[in-house]
Parts: structure tokens; C-alpha cells; sequence
């Protein structure tokens, strides 16, 4: 009794859980798999269309002759690339229909026809009529005639399912694709990406933490660039740093803070002169990474407030008996309190902004060093279409990215014992 | 030790006063004023003198009379020095010291001697300082959004300072971008494609997350652990490593340019969230109810549709809500999937109109106001639920 109870049970998860598992499979996990395959092939993205024999009606009445009819049909291989095998067509017409001339390669039987058109080569045309004349010398219905669709089916082969492999890819990617400039944009990119939104999260954290009048509208606002569109901020801040008309630039200049204006998107270097000492920052980098900060800091205030909130009041009341400052109080109650979810942070942030894609795109597209790996996934796939580089790059990523984690959870593993 | 707090607080505050006056000295060139200097120094000194004045006035005077008096002080100060700024200004200011002078009079010479007084003065400071640098860095942006799709071509070009927005004209005139984004973009039709697509999206995931999740809450089976420690794995992992297969796959399939690619993407890609969410709260659901709904020999089906569903409508409707702004605020697969003009959600006929750059940009930024509103509507009404989902899933950005 209770076994088969059991057996109900499961079958019955199955059953509830099967829905999510199969499109969550064929829309991620597949997909992944997918990209290791194409990342072996050499596949460009007109190789991906599948080559179809296709068929154009058109349907002509011939001059003084009204029971006949002419029908054309023009012919072709979609594929400039590649050949289709055994084409085979078929097409229906009225009952009263008797045909004049049968091309060899065809038959026509119960007012259907039927033909055998062999290989087209790449690129095939050919113009093909038939002339068809009615028993009854009732008129013809032109429309009629033109709705009926001819079918038609071929065979050929798709370039992503034969198994000719290559490493190429691999090796373009690493050492054709500036792939250490690559890298190092990334990282710096995600990383500095990463530690800024926390340090501004415990900043805010910290602020909201205490009482003060419109706290919960500030909770709100301080959320607002997480949950906006991405297309519609990046838009904004695009206008607001526009060299030519934009607002800060415009502010900046207003107050005599600088002189000539700034593309703090266009451009990829700015000397600076700090303490006598010259450096070049990446400035398109920085203001990308800027935007990144300011749009995911969000994230990192709700995490930390909530753990906040959590911390026991009694420990603050003794430390204010103890007589501790309010940074000792910082230092050494509230920061050891929120590491953990730092620490957790800092992954999940690390691991979305090593894969952030739409930020870089539509601020910057990539340009003036603000190349990104994910960025580069979408050029080498679409700009320069080629497929299966995009792939090797995105496999590249997915490899780094488990590194990361690997190298993190052991460092993480390693403090958590030495606790 | 008094003087030296004394002094440190006076700075202190002095520099708050200052990003007080600076920040409104921004707004109002905004508004079209020509204010060319922050006056940083005069405005330094000031600030100081009248820090100290209040801690060695103290209580001879009443707080409210204080702090009219140094208000009323400075502005005679700050209206001669720049001249010539109308009405309105100079009231901002008096407003701007009162709230400054009313902030500081909670500091005396009892509590400047105290231990650690320094630091909790900095610490209040900073405290006002981060609410007013934040919520000014967040607001501009949002702020400069809806100003410039209120704009014409001709006045953001003459003067990009100025944001004053002229209502004495035409409402015509003044929402003619919206008009023009409607009537010639065609932005209706992407406004009724992003809602089919984001509201698709939401009930496909509820459909297929509120069984899941009741089995991964209840029911024991094989491969259940495996199952719910997956889900958090699929959920970090990377949309752009999808894109490049996706897209083959679907030119392939024919499913491009349609609404059912993305509500399919879509659903994949918000599925593991919803589940894990949903699982928490059942979990929370007493099991005594599902007990006594087996007794009266419920399938399953009854157990979710007459005691888990109306048990957790919060939940449920967090989830949904979630999934609704992730669907309508989703970019990267409908750059990727659309091309098609007639098929394009919001964001990417924002996009594609960007691409364009003959578009003026107040059709740009009326664009952007019309994505941002509704998910912006959305959250603050219903920020009670969406900000402990968020704490509980963290949506995926």
C-alpha cells in the first residue's frame, strides 16, 4: 500500500515537473551543447538558411482560345551555396482539367500533378509551363487556380549536422583576436564593475539603515536604475554625456571647470596629471563602468540593507555601553555581519557582469576600447558573420567563467575553515 | 578638545552647506539662469560662520528665530554677491539654509564635549550628504528623460542648459513628440507587441512554474535535490553563451521575427526564478491542509488549484509581476531575434530608431519615457511585494 502510494507520488512530480524540465532543456541546456558544436565547425551565417526548391505560380490565359490555359512556374534553389537532391512537385488542379503535352519528367493522374525534377544545383532557375485545357468548355477560375500553393520537397545537407571539425576558431580566437586586450577590458570591466556597486550598496545600506523622514522613498528610489529598462538609461546617459550638446558637458563648461568639452563615450584615453605624475585612464572604459555601477549598486543595497536589519539591536546597545565610536561600531560589528552576503555578491555580480552585453552595446557598441568578450561574441557572430567564431569566443567565456568560480569556492572553502 | 570639535564640526558642515547651494545652484541654471561660479569660497565661509555662530549662540535665542535670522543673513549675502537672479531663487535659498540651520541646531556646546562627538557628526553628515548626492545621481537622469521629450529639435540645440518646460504653449505642441512617435513609428503596435509578449510570458511561467514548484516543495521523488541545486546553476548562467545557437536554431525552425520565439525564450529564461521563488513560499504553505485535502481524495490537481494557488496569491503575484518587468525590460534576445520593423518589442524599436541618427533625440528619450513608465508605475505601487521577492530571487540583470 504505501509502496505503490510512493510510486503515485513520483509519477505525479514527474508529471507536474516534466513541462519546466523539457523547455528549460531545449531552450539552455541544449543550446549549450549546440554552441560546442558549432564552435568546431567553420559555419558563417548564410551557411545557416536550409536550402529549399521553391516554386512561383503564375497562371496566364491564352488569347482567344478561353477553355485553355497556360501555367507557369518558375523554379529555383534558394541556396546560392549549395545543391538539393531528388526534388520532387506536386500540385492539384479542378476535376475538369485535361493537360496538353506532359513533360517527360512528370505524370498527371486524378487531376494531380506530379514530377520528378532530379539535383538542382546551387543557384538552379528554370521556367517550367504546362498548358491545361477543361473538358466541359466551362470558364476558368483564374483565382482558384492561383490559391492552390504547389508542393515541393527536396533533399539536402545542413552545413550544422555534418561532422567536418576544425579547430580554427580556437585559433583565431586566441591569438588572432588581440584575445589579452580582450581580457583585460573584461576584467577590468567586471571587476571594477563589481567592487564599486558594493562599496556604493554598503554606503547606501548603511544611509537607509537609519531613521530619517521619506526613508522608504528613498528605499524606492535608490532601486529605480535596477528595475528600468536598460535601453531607455543608456539612451539617457548617451544624451547626457554628448560631447557636442550634452548636459554635463554643458554644466562643466557653464562653471569653468574645463575648457573644451569631453566625449567621455568616444574617447579611449585621457592624460591625467595627478600629483605630478602622468597616467592615461581608459576613459570610455570608465564611463561604461560608471553606468555599471550606478545601474547595479541597487542590487547590492537591497542585499546588504536586508542583512542590516537582521543584525541584533543588543549588540549595538553593548558596544554604545562599552563606549565605542560609531566607526569602531562600523568596523567591527557591522562589516563582519554582512561579509558573508558580500562575498556571495560578489560572485553573482561578478559572474553577470563578466556576461554583460546590452550595457556596452548600446552605450558605446564596443568602441574606443570598451571591447568586451560578450561584445565580441556578437561581433564576430553577426557583424562579421561568422558563426562559428562567435561560438569559440562564448565557449571561451563559459570555460572562464567556471575557472572563477572554481578558484572562488576553493578561496572561499579555505577561509570558511580556517574560521 | 572643545575648540578642535568645534572647529571640525563647522567644517563638516560647512561643506554640507556647500553641496546644499551647489545642487540647487544646478537646478536653477537648469531652469535657464546664468549662474557661471559655485562661489565655493564665499559660500565655505559662510557656511563656517554660521556653524560657529550657532554653538556660541546656543540657547539665548529660540531655534525657530535662529534660523531665520542666519537665513535670512545669508540670502541678503548670497542676492548681493549675485545679482540680478530673480524671486524665486533667493526664496530656494532661504528655504535650503532654514532646512541647514534646522539640521544643525540639535548640535551644542554639551554635546560637542562628549566622547566620539566628531565622528557622530560625521556620521549624520554623511548620512544627508548620501541622500542627497543619491537621490540627486539617480533622479537627473529619469529627470532629463521626461524635460527632453518635452523639448523641440531647435531649443536642445540653442541652449542644452536650459530644461524649463514652456506650458503656456499648446498641449499639442508640447507632447508633439508622443504624437509623431505614435503616428509615424508606429508605436502603438510595439506597445501591444511588448504587452502580448510580457503578459504571454507571465502566465506561460506561472502555468508551467506553480506545478514544478509544488512538486520540488512536496512531493519526494528522484532526482529532486539534483533538480533544485540545478535550477540555481541554470539561473547564473550567461544569456549571451544562448544567443549564437538560438539564433541558428530558430532561422532554421522559421521562428525569427515571431512573438512565439521569444515568449518561448522568454519563458526558459524566467522559468528557474519563478520556481525557485514559489518553492520557498509553498514550503512555507502548513502541510496539515494538503493532508486533509487528501483525505477528501483531492488529485493533485485540486490540492494546487483550491489550496496552494489561494493560499499564495502574494506570492504568486510577486512572481508575476517580476517576470512582467523582466519580459518588458528584456533586450538582448529581441535584438537578436527581431529584424523585422513589424515584429519589434519597445525596446528594440528604441533601438532601431537610435540607429537612425537623423531621429531627434526627443523622440528618443518620449520613446524611453513610454518603456520606463509603465515598469516604473508597476514597482513603486507594488514595491511592498516586488522588494522581498527581489531579496529572495534577485531577478537576473
Amino acid at each position: 500500500m504505501n509502496d505503490t502510494l510512493a510510486n503515485t507520488e513520483k509519477k505525479t512530480a514527474y508529471i507536474l515537473t516534466l513541462p519546466a524540465v523539457a523547455i528549460v532543456f531545449a531552450i539552455i541546456l541544449f543550446p549549450i551543447f549546440a554552441n560546442i558544436w558549432i564552435s568546431f565547425k567553420e559555419v558563417e551565417l548564410k551557411d545557416i538558411r536550409i536550402p529549399e526548391p521553391r516554386a512561383k505560380k503564375i497562371v496566364k490565359s491564352i488569347l482567344e482560345e478561353p477553355s485553355k490555359i497556360k501555367i507557369l512556374y518558375k523554379l529555383r534553389n534558394s541556396s546560392l551555396l549549395q545543391e538539393i537532391r531528388d526534388v520532387s512537385f506536386k500540385d492539384k488542379f479542378p476535376k475538369n482539367f485535361k493537360i496538353e503535352e506532359l513533360d517527360p519528367r512528370c505524370n498527371f493522374k486524378n487531376s494531380t500533378l506530379k514530377c520528378k525534377f532530379g539535383n538542382w544545383p546551387a543557384k538552379y532557375r528554370e521556367n517550367f509551363n504546362v498548358v491545361f485545357e477543361t473538358n466541359d468548355e466551362s470558364e476558368i477560375d483564374k483565382k482558384a487556380l492561383k490559391s492552390t500553393k504547389p508542393k515541393l520537397k527536396g533533399t539536402s545537407d545542413n552545413i550544422l549536422l555534418n561532422t567536418n571539425f576544425t579547430l580554427k576558431n580556437f585559433k583565431k580566437v586566441l591569438f588572432e583576436n588581440e584575445f589579452l586586450d580582450l581580457l583585460l577590458t573584461t576584467f577590468y570591466y567586471t571587476f571594477f564593475g563589481t567592487v564599486g556597486s558594493i562599496i556604493f550598496g554598503i554606503l547606501t545600506a548603511q544611509m537607509v539603515n537609519q531613521k530619517f523622514y521619506g526613508r522608504t522613498f528613498m528605499r524606492s528610489v535608490l532601486l529605480f536604475p535596477y528595475v528600468a529598462p536598460v535601453v531607455a538609461l543608456a539612451y539617457t546617459w548617451e544624451l547626457l554625456l554628448d560631447p557636442n550638446s550634452g548636459t554635463l558637458n554643458s554644466l562643466l563648461l557653464n562653471y569653468q571647470i574645463i575648457e573644451t568639452p569631453i566625449n567621455l563615450l568616444g574617447q579611449k584615453y585621457i592624460e591625467l596629471n595627478i600629483l605630478g605624475f602622468d597616467f592615461k585612464l581608459r576613459l570610455a572604459l570608465t564611463t561604461v563602468i560608471m553606468f555599471e555601477i550606478w545601474r547595479y549598486f541597487p542590487l547590492a543595497f537591497l542585499f546588504i540593507l536586508a542583512r542590516l536589519q537582521a543584525i541584533p539591536k543588543e549588540l549595538y546597545e553593548a558596544a554604545d555601553v562599552d563606549g565605542a565610536s560609531p566607526f569602531q561600531k562600523f568596523f567591527k560589528i557591522t562589516l563582519p555581519q554582512i561579509t558573508a552576503v558580500i562575498s556571495i555578491l560578489f560572485m553573482i555580480r561578478f559572474i553577470w557582469n563578466f556576461n554583460k552585453f546590452e550595457d556596452v552595446f548600446l552605450l558605446t557598441g564596443g568602441a574606443s576600447g570598451t571591447r568586451t568578450l560578450p561584445i565580441n561574441v556578437y561581433q564576430q557572430g553577426f557583424a562579421i558573420s561568422d558563426i562559428g567564431m562567435g561560438s569559440a569566443v562564448s565557449i571561451v567565456i563559459v570555460v572562464l567563467l567556471l575557472l572563477f568560480m572554481f578558484f572562488y569556492f576553493k578561496l572561499l572553502g579555505k577561509r570558511v575553515d580556517e574560521n | 578638545m572643545r575648540t578642535k570639535n568645534t572647529i571640525i564640526f563647522s567644517f563638516i558642515s560647512a561643506f554640507f552647506l556647500i553641496l546644499l547651494i551647489s545642487i540647487w545652484k544646478i537646478l536653477a541654471t537648469l531652469q535657464g539662469l546664468n549662474i557661471n561660479s559655485f562661489n565655493i569660497e564665499v559660500l565655505f565661509i559662510f557656511g563656517f560662520l554660521i556653524s560657529l555662530a550657532h554653538i556660541s549662540v546656543g540657547n539665548k535665542i529660540k531655534n525657530i528665530y535662529k534660523s531665520i535670522i542666519f537665513s535670512l543673513i545669508f540670502v541678503l549675502f548670497d542676492g548681493y554677491l549675485i545679482q540680478k537672479l530673480p524671486l524665486w531663487y533667493n526664496i530656494g535659498v532661504f528655504l535650503i539654509l532654514y532646512f541647514f540651520n534646522s539640521k544643525i541646531n540639535k548640535y551644542n556646546y554639551v554635546f560637542l564635549k562628549e566622547e566620539h562627538s566628531t565622528q557622530v557628526i560625521l556620521f549624520d553628515f554623511l548620512t544627508l550628504f548620501g541622500i542627497l548626492f543619491f537621490s540627486f545621481v539617480i533622479l537627473f537622469p529619469f529627470y532629463m528623460m521626461l524635460v527632453t521629450s518635452f523639448k523641440t529639435q531647435i531649443a536642445l540645440l540653442v541652449n542644452p542648459l536650459d530644461f524649463s518646460i514652456n506650458f503656456s504653449q499648446d498641449l499639442k505642441d508640447l507632447f508633439k513628440s508622443y504624437f509623431v512617435i505614435f503616428k509615424s513609428y508606429k508605436f502603438g503596435k510595439y506597445i501591444l507587441t511588448s504587452t502580448i509578449v510580457s503578459v504571454g510570458t507571465v502566465i506561460i511561467t506561472l502555468l508551467f512554474a506553480i506545478p514544478a514548484a509544488y512538486a520540488v516543495a512536496r512531493l519526494n521523488f528522484f532526482g529532486k535535490t539534483f533538480l533544485s541545486t540545478s535550477i540555481l546553476i541554470i539561473y547564473m548562467f550567461p544569456a549571451i553563451v544562448l544567443v549564437i545557437p538560438l539564433y541558428t536554431i530558430f532561422s532554421q525552425l522559421g521562428l525569427r521575427n515571431s512573438i512565439e520565439g521569444l515568449l518561448i525564450v522568454y519563458t526558459a529564461t524566467t522559468l528557474p526564478v519563478a520556481i525557485y521563488m514559489l518553492q520557498g513560499y509553498f514550503k512555507s504553505i502548513p502541510k496539515e491542509l494538503e493532508e486533509a485535502a487528501i483525505l477528501d481524495k483531492l488529485s493533485w490537481f485540486g490540492i494546487i488549484t483550491k489550496i496552494i494557488i489561494p493560499l499564495s496569491i502574494p506570492a504568486i503575484s510577486s512572481v508575476a509581476l517580476y517576470v512582467f518587468m523582466i519580459a518588458w525590460n528584456e533586450f538582448l534576445f529581441s535584438l537578436m531575434f527581431l529584424d523585422n520593423p513589424n515584429s519589434f518589442t519597445l525596446s528594440r524599436a528604441i533601438q532601431y530608431l537610435s540607429g537612425d541618427a537623423e531621429t531627434p533625440r526627443q523622440y528618443l528619450m518620449a520613446g524611453s519615457v513610454i518603456v520606463t513608465l509603465p515598469v516604473l508605475f508597476i514597482f513603486v505601487y507594488f514595491e511592498k511585494y516586488l522588494v522581498s521577492g527581489l531579496t529572495a530571487g534577485s531577478v537576473k540583470g
